[in-house]
């Protein structure tokens, strides 16, 4: 087991390092080839050019790419100097360099974003879980019945809405027409829970609608192939009651690709649900994100692109643990 | 009639059981009229082919049927008395496993591969002793696991399936089948999956523990052998119908049915020059959807239509004494195309 573990963190740290040299390869090579000069970005374009010299030096953006490559890891690890003659600036570690369009350090922005974020997915997380899975087995156990029907036709309109459709129509129902839920703005949990939760309910269930329905459809299609098997009917043909049949024997092994999958989403949400944030105005990484690309903003859209491959990477080594656990047969193997 | 007349009906008797599921395509009639008894401590062997409706026999016995809403069931099944057609779901349920236990074919997936095989045991003795606490259980089932030679029981007990071997996981479902002291065991193929040396070791196991507890027990198989080897009374089923029984003796030595024919002529045996060709049965089995008109053995059978269009036309009764056989032939000519055309050849 242990051995299975230390795999898996070197598999994720390796992956990490790909993806940072890949990313930061290509943000800071394509300006390179397309002509664009980064110094030019930080400081506009009607600079002098001592000014913009200054700006080159300072960043590094003369050394050769895998120097500030280096330099750009090393700043994530031990944080680093930006240093031009006499004007040293300090970059504490995790050091993200600095925004283009704001001169401000890209950590401490995305810090801030991270909790709008984190409460989006896991909120929505656990709504569609709840939702999914339980519409999923009562499918499954119904199956062909008006309740099956019903919600597989629903899951099938929530994997083709789009979120700028569902949230816009949900916004204008409950808040602009009904008047039930305040204009959406996001209120830190700590400075008040309660505005939190309330300001958060109809993206989390926007959010939650798209991943319901796929949920619902794994979830049926998988309990249907496991009230199939044989361990089944082994289980009914000891005199269990079908309450233990279903809730135990069945679901142990219908849910269990349910993790996977689970896993994998909500790291990619916490990468940034960028369409959700936008539509309401959530200012979380996904929404950075967009703001970051919109104005070339190197620094932060690699910053992001980090945090999110982080999540991803980090999602998928929590659930090849937890697999390791849930499944005996991958603990051995 | 006698005084005592109450004691009158078989261990288990069925009668005039059918099994019919609803399906997309049709109903497929998987029992037809299947009638039969077994007593404590005697072995009835069911045999024949792949849909022959042998399996969906047991399982109704067991009312497994139930769960799937297609599956319309009709007759009488008799267990100690208590019929179990017109029973309640809950009075089955409390039947399964306890007075009644099923060991099936491929032990690998009639485990579950989440739980650990001693978990699984536990968990069929408490369903039906419910007062009993977890540590009890446990030796219950390490005993179990013992008697039916596992070697290192307590240490076996925490393994999943999957690290079992084939015949030790037999074994272990033997064990989980047998936990509550069954007095009906039916055995699906359970020798199916097992590899030949294995396979007479669970024969002997099942025998062995049949004598032990005086369970009565069904065998269902495709093989002969088996059935040979252990069954005091013999069933033989053709497209959802019996179509011969009999004490096991009288089936091997005088089979009156040209399928039963069939099914011993394509057994191979040792003392066969290996040049001599296999003589299986000619066609195959028939759709339970369509079956066909008459005899439902007869586009399969060489004696069709040597009594007339009856064969073709309509269905034979299952008629005689104890050994008793549906087939349109006169029991005079049976006899004489077995003796003339059929033995020289077995």
């Amino acid at each position: 087991m242990l051995a299975y573990i230390v795999r898996r963190v070197i598999n994720a740290i390796i992956t990490l390092l790909v993806v940072t040299a890949v990313t930061f390869g290509i943000f800071f090579a394509i300006p390179k080839a397309t002509g664009s000069d980064p110094a030019l970005l930080y400081i506009g374009k009607q600079s002098d050019p001592a000014a913009i010299e200054g700006i080159r030096q300072k960043m590094g953006f003369d050394d050769p790419i895998y120097v500030q490559y280096g330099k750009f890891l090393k700043g994530i690890v031990a944080g680093r100097d930006y240093a031009n003659g006499p004007d040293v600036t300090h970059c504490p570690a995790p050091c993200l360099g600095y925004s283009f369009a704001t001169e401000q350090e890209v950590t401490p922005l995305l810090l801030e974003d991270i909790p709008v974020t984190l409460s989006l997915a896991l909120g929505a997380a656990v709504l569609w879980l709840i939702m999914g899975i339980s519409f999923g087995v009562i499918s499954a156990l119904r199956r062909g019945s008006f309740v099956d029907r019903a919600a597989m036709t629903t899951a099938l309109a929530g994997v083709s809405l789009p979120v700028y459709f569902t949230g816009l129509l949900s916004s204008a129902i409950f808040v602009y027409w009904l008047g039930w839920l305040p204009q959406g703005q996001y209120v830190p949990f700590l400075e008040n829970p309660a505005d939190w939760f309330v300001n958060l309910i109809l993206p989390w269930i926007t959010l939650a609608f798209l991943f319901a329905a796929t949920y619902a459809r794994l979830t049926r299609a998988n309990m249907l192939e496991t009230l199939g098997e044989d361990y089944v009917r082994t289980a009914r043909a000891k005199g269990l009651t079908e309450r233990v049949v279903i809730g135990k024997h069945a679901l142990r092994s219908g849910l269990t690709p349910i993790v996977t999958v689970f896993g994998l989403d909500l790291g990619a949400l916490l990468g940034g649900a960028v369409l959700t944030e936008t539509v309401f105005n959530l200012r979380g990484l996904g929404y950075q994100a967009l703001t970051a690309i919109r104005q070339n903003d190197l620094p932060i859209i690699l910053g992001v692109t980090l945090i999110a491959a982080f999540f991803i990477v980090f999602a998928n080594l929590i659930v090849d643990l937890v697999y390791g656990w849930i499944d005996p047969r991958v603990r051995l193997a | 009639m006698s005084i005592g007349a109450t004691n009158a009906r078989p261990f288990l008797e069925i009668k005039d059981l059918n099994v019919r599921f609803e399906t997309d395509d049709g109903i497929v009639q998987a029992v037809t009229g299947s009638t039969f008894s077994l007593e404590k401590g005697k072995t009835l062997g069911i045999v024949g082919e792949s849909g022959s409706g042998k399996s969906v026999t047991s399982l109704a016995v067991l009312g497994l049927h139930r769960t799937r809403s297609n599956a319309k069931v009709s007759g009488e099944i008799w267990l100690d008395d208590e019929e179990l057609v017109s029973a309640t779901d809950e009075q089955v349920r409390k039947l399964r496993g306890g007075k009644m236990a099923m060991i099936f074919q491929d032990p690998l997936s009639a485990m579950h591969p989440y739980f650990t095989v001693g978990s699984q045991i536990v968990e069929a003795y408490r369903v039906h002793n419910p007062g009993v606490n977890k540590k009890v259980a446990r030796e219950r089932a390490i005993d179990m696991l013992a008697r039916v030679g596992i070697p290192q029981p307590e240490r076996r007990f925490n393994d999943y399936a999957h690290q079992f071997s084939g015949g030790m996981r037999q074994r272990a479902m033997i064990a989980m089948a047998l936990v509550n002291d069954p007095a009906l065991l039916i055995a699906d193929e359970p020798t199916t999956a097992l590899d030949v040396t294995v396979q007479a070791q669970i024969l002997d196991l099942i025998r062995d523990l049949q004598e032990e507890f005086g369970s009565a027990v069904i065998m269902i198989t495709h093989d002969l052998g088996v059935v040979a080897e252990l069954a005091d009374d013999v069933l033989v089923m053709y497209g959802g119908k019996v179509i011969e029984k009999g004490p096991a003796v009288d089936v091997f030595q005088q089979p009156q049915h040209p399928y039963t024919w069939g099914l011993l002529g394509s057994m191979p045996r040792l003392d066969r020059e290996v040049r001599d060709r296999l003589n299986p049965v000619k066609g195959s089995p028939p759709s339970l959807i369509n079956l066909p008109n008459g005899c439902a053995f007869h586009p399969r059978c060489p004696y069709a239509g040597r009594n007339g269009d009856r064969s073709f036309t309509e269905v034979p009764e299952l008629r005689g004494d104890i050994h008793k056989v549906a087939c349109h032939l006169p029991a005079e000519e049976r006899t004489k195309i077995f003796q003339q055309e059929v033995l020289p050849n077995l």
